[in-house]
């Protein structure tokens, strides 16, 4: 009988990490349909930002509130991890408290554990609150009218149920300890859940022995369940925050990357001798496109970005063209973004591992020219991303495909760069008057 | 405004065989805005009286291409970066000043990797050098009693990290000066920059400047301290638009220092 559990946990074991496993290949797939991006330099910087920013939770305590229960979540979320180790220890080999061996240390461990269940519960149902009770702008707002909303929630539903089931788990471990029963000896310390466990008094043995070990299955399936619904979900944070912010751009907020196809076509046409009619030396150092309008155009960075983002917000709620009722929010052009790249993704599953031309590109079907004309450039949301994403450099490339692809530009726009082409400065003024300013 | 302001440009200091301490780079905006020529006028004599060795570009200048790049016009900005480090290359210029955050940006992050390698300072870090080294001095009391409240440009602040020179500029003049709720790396835009100076906001509410003018209105002040010509013409279209001009004004740090040296 004993040895039927085991087979079964350990089928459900390879059922979720290899379903798991399937996803995350395809995520690596579709993050490496972008384009090539060098980010191998800095290596020290790089775990540094990663040390601060993803383990050390640093910009998110800029908003303290939701920085301090986020950190709670997060602890509790990384410590109870140790606990898992045990349960599938537990699962496969059919002990029970396998890791009581370590005595006093065991009673600690199981202790925290139960305290930050505790509070990841408060907290979590505090988050609640915030969401659907409180309704705080930046979670009512049109960009996550229905799945994203939901996904928020049932993140949260499901970590209500699973840090429940983990106490009610030890309730009646505890109970079990308490009347002697063979099989649950006397190992770890419940600071919350023996308050719990009164409610097992007059219970059969038999009932209590059920109850717990329903809720060893359904905590151990719950955690699989999650982390399958993982890649589903803006909860992919998680794993993703890290290689984010290790990847993430160093170099100073302002400065934009300089594109080289362009420098190449530049220099051509600015070098006297050069030989108009000459065949390019490389013809596929031409691409096929300058800037971006679709996922495929972006470089990896910018896709990796995407599927990073929690949707939290923080980007759009200190946006100025957003806040002033424009269309513009950096929180959906990076959803936008994961959408189509899924969609993408999709398509290549459907056709066989190619991409089939579907008429449709994340500008204009997700990402309208407005939005990306409403954009000033401050770096406020990236400077607010507390993982470091990027919204503003997907805009640029996407100016970039209108202006330098389309040639569609606002008109006043076009008034402003044929000055610079003609005079040198954005205004119709003539370069011999630029120092007239000293006599006036 | 008649003073005399001694200008030398490049050209003149190479027929003479010179080089000067450092460049000026007066940007589009300081060279034929109306609002922004003075601040090029106040800072020109900020350097004047410190007998800094400077030189402008003048009639050889032309526009950095920062705003045609942020538009997404990439070629037309490398066509500028490149006509421009030429330019400056040939001059040998190792060191530049500007009153243009847009400028300073543009010529400090974006230039290297064209080959325009150059020591690159905004004036309110020149200014703030000048004050440490001595070489400038101001009546401190001018401004005993004013409320000053200073709006960081997007291109000084979040975008190189520089939110200090200028408050410490501001904190040797003996105002109060007051921050605003959103202040450093918290600061609102005053949406002119990524070319949103250069055409009609998109649909929306309320316009940028207007926002960010309340956020400095609530401080109380009797100057807005701005650091970047497109702030300063955002700014005051704001206090306008509150119907405040009578009350407020809106100064560059040079213009603020400037005015202080009674020049």
């Amino acid at each position: 009988m004993n040895f039927l559990d085991n087979i079964f946990f350990a089928l459900l074991l390879a059922i979720g990490i290899g379903y798991f496993t399937i996803n995350v290949k395809k995520l690596i797939r579709n993050i490496k349909l972008g384009q090539d991006v060098d980010r191998s330099d800095n290596s020290s910087e790089r775990w540094k930002n990663m040390a601060m920013i993803a383990l050390g939770q640093s910009k998110m305590v800029k908003r303290p509130i939701a920085g301090f229960l986020h950190i709670i979540v997060y602890v509790g979320f990384v410590i109870i991890n140790i606990e898992v180790i045990e349960i599938i220890i537990d699962g496969l080999f059919g002990t029970h408290r396998v890791l009581s061996f370590m005595g006093v240390f065991y009673d600690i461990l199981i202790g925290s554990f139960e305290v930050l269940a505790f509070l990841v519960l408060v907290a979590v149902v505090v988050f609640w609150i915030r969401r659907n009770v409180t309704k705080l702008a930046r979670f009512t707002s049109s960009d996550l009218n229905g799945q994203p909303k939901n996904d928020a929630n049932y993140i949260l539903y499901f970590e209500m149920v699973l840090m429940t089931l983990f106490l009610v788990m030890n309730a009646a471990d505890f109970h079990l300890q308490n009347l002697g029963i063979s099989h649950y000896n006397s190992v770890g310390s419940f600071p919350i859940s023996q308050f719990i466990a009164p409610i097992f008094n007059g219970m059969s043995e038999g009932s209590v022995v059920i109850i717990e070990r329903a809720a060893w299955w359904l905590h151990i399936a719950g955690i699989l369940v999650f982390l399958n619904y993982l890649y589903f979900s803006k909860h992919l944070h998680i794993l993703l925050a890290f290689p984010n912010t290790y990847f993430a751009d160093l170099n100073a907020k302002g400065k934009l990357n300089n594109l080289e196809s362009v420098t190449n076509e530049v220099k051509l046409m600015m070098d006297p001798n050069a030989d108009p009619f000459a065949a390019p030396a490389n013809p596929d150092a031409v691409p096929a496109k300058f800037g971006a309008s679709d996922v495929q155009d972006l470089n990896w960075v910018q896709l990796l970005n995407a599927y990073s983002c929690t949707e939290c917000g923080r980007c759009t709620s200190s946006c100025p063209a957003n806040q002033t009722g424009k269309k513009l929010s950096p929180r959906k052009i990076m959803m936008d973004t994961r959408d189509r790249l899924e969609e993408v993704g999709r398509n290549i599953d459907l056709n066989k591992g190619v991409f089939v031309e579907d008429g449709k590109s994340l500008l204009n079907d997700y990402i309208t020219p407005e939005e990306l004309w409403a954009c000033t450039t401050c770096n406020a949301c990236v400077e607010e991303c507390p993982i470091n994403i990027s919204p503003l450099s997907i805009i640029i490339e996407m100016r970039r495909y209108l202006v330098m692809e389309q040639s569609a530009a606002p008109m006043e726009l076009n008034n402003m760069m044929s000055n610079i082409e003609n005079n040198g400065a954005p205004w119709p003024y003539n370069q011999m008057d630029r120092l007239n300013w000293v006599n006036e | 405004m008649s003073e005399n302001l001694i200008v030398p440009t490049m050209a003149e200091m190479m027929a003479q065989g010179k080089q000067p301490e450092i460049l000026f780079w007066v940007g589009s905006a300081g060279s034929f805005d109306d609002r922004a020529k003075k601040i090029t006028r106040a800072f020109v004599k900020i350097l004047n009286k410190a007998n800094v060795n400077f030189a402008v570009l003048g009639t050889e200048e032309s526009c950095t291409g920062d705003v045609a790049k942020r538009a997404g016009n990439e070629f037309l900005f490398q066509m500028q970066a490149f006509m421009n480090i030429e330019l400056l290359n040939a001059y040998e210029v190792k060191k530049i000043v500007t009153c243009d955050p847009h400028s300073f940006n543009c010529l400090k992050n974006e230039y290297p990797s064209l080959g325009g390698n150059y020591e690159v300072l905004h004036h309110t870090q020149f200014i703030q050098q000048l004050l440490k080294e001595g070489r400038i001095d101001f009546n401190k009391d001018t401004y005993k009693g004013s409320r000053v409240t200073f709006h960081d440009p997007c291109y000084l602040g979040r975008a190189n990290s520089e939110y200090q020179a200028p408050r410490e500029i501001l904190s040797q003049t003996n105002a109060d000066v007051v921050e605003m709720k959103r202040s450093k790396s918290s600061a609102l835009c005053c949406g002119a920059g990524g070319a949103q100076m250069f055409k009609e906001p998109e649909k929306g509410n309320m316009d940028i400047n207007v926002l960010r003018t309340q956020d400095a209105l609530e401080t109380n002040p009797n100057i807005i301290a701005t650091g970047c010509p497109y702030c300063n013409t955002m700014m005051t279209d704001g206090v306008k638009f509150a119907h405040k001009e009578n009350e407020i004004k809106v100064l560059d740090i040079a213009e603020i220092i400037a005015n202080a040296q009674n020049l």
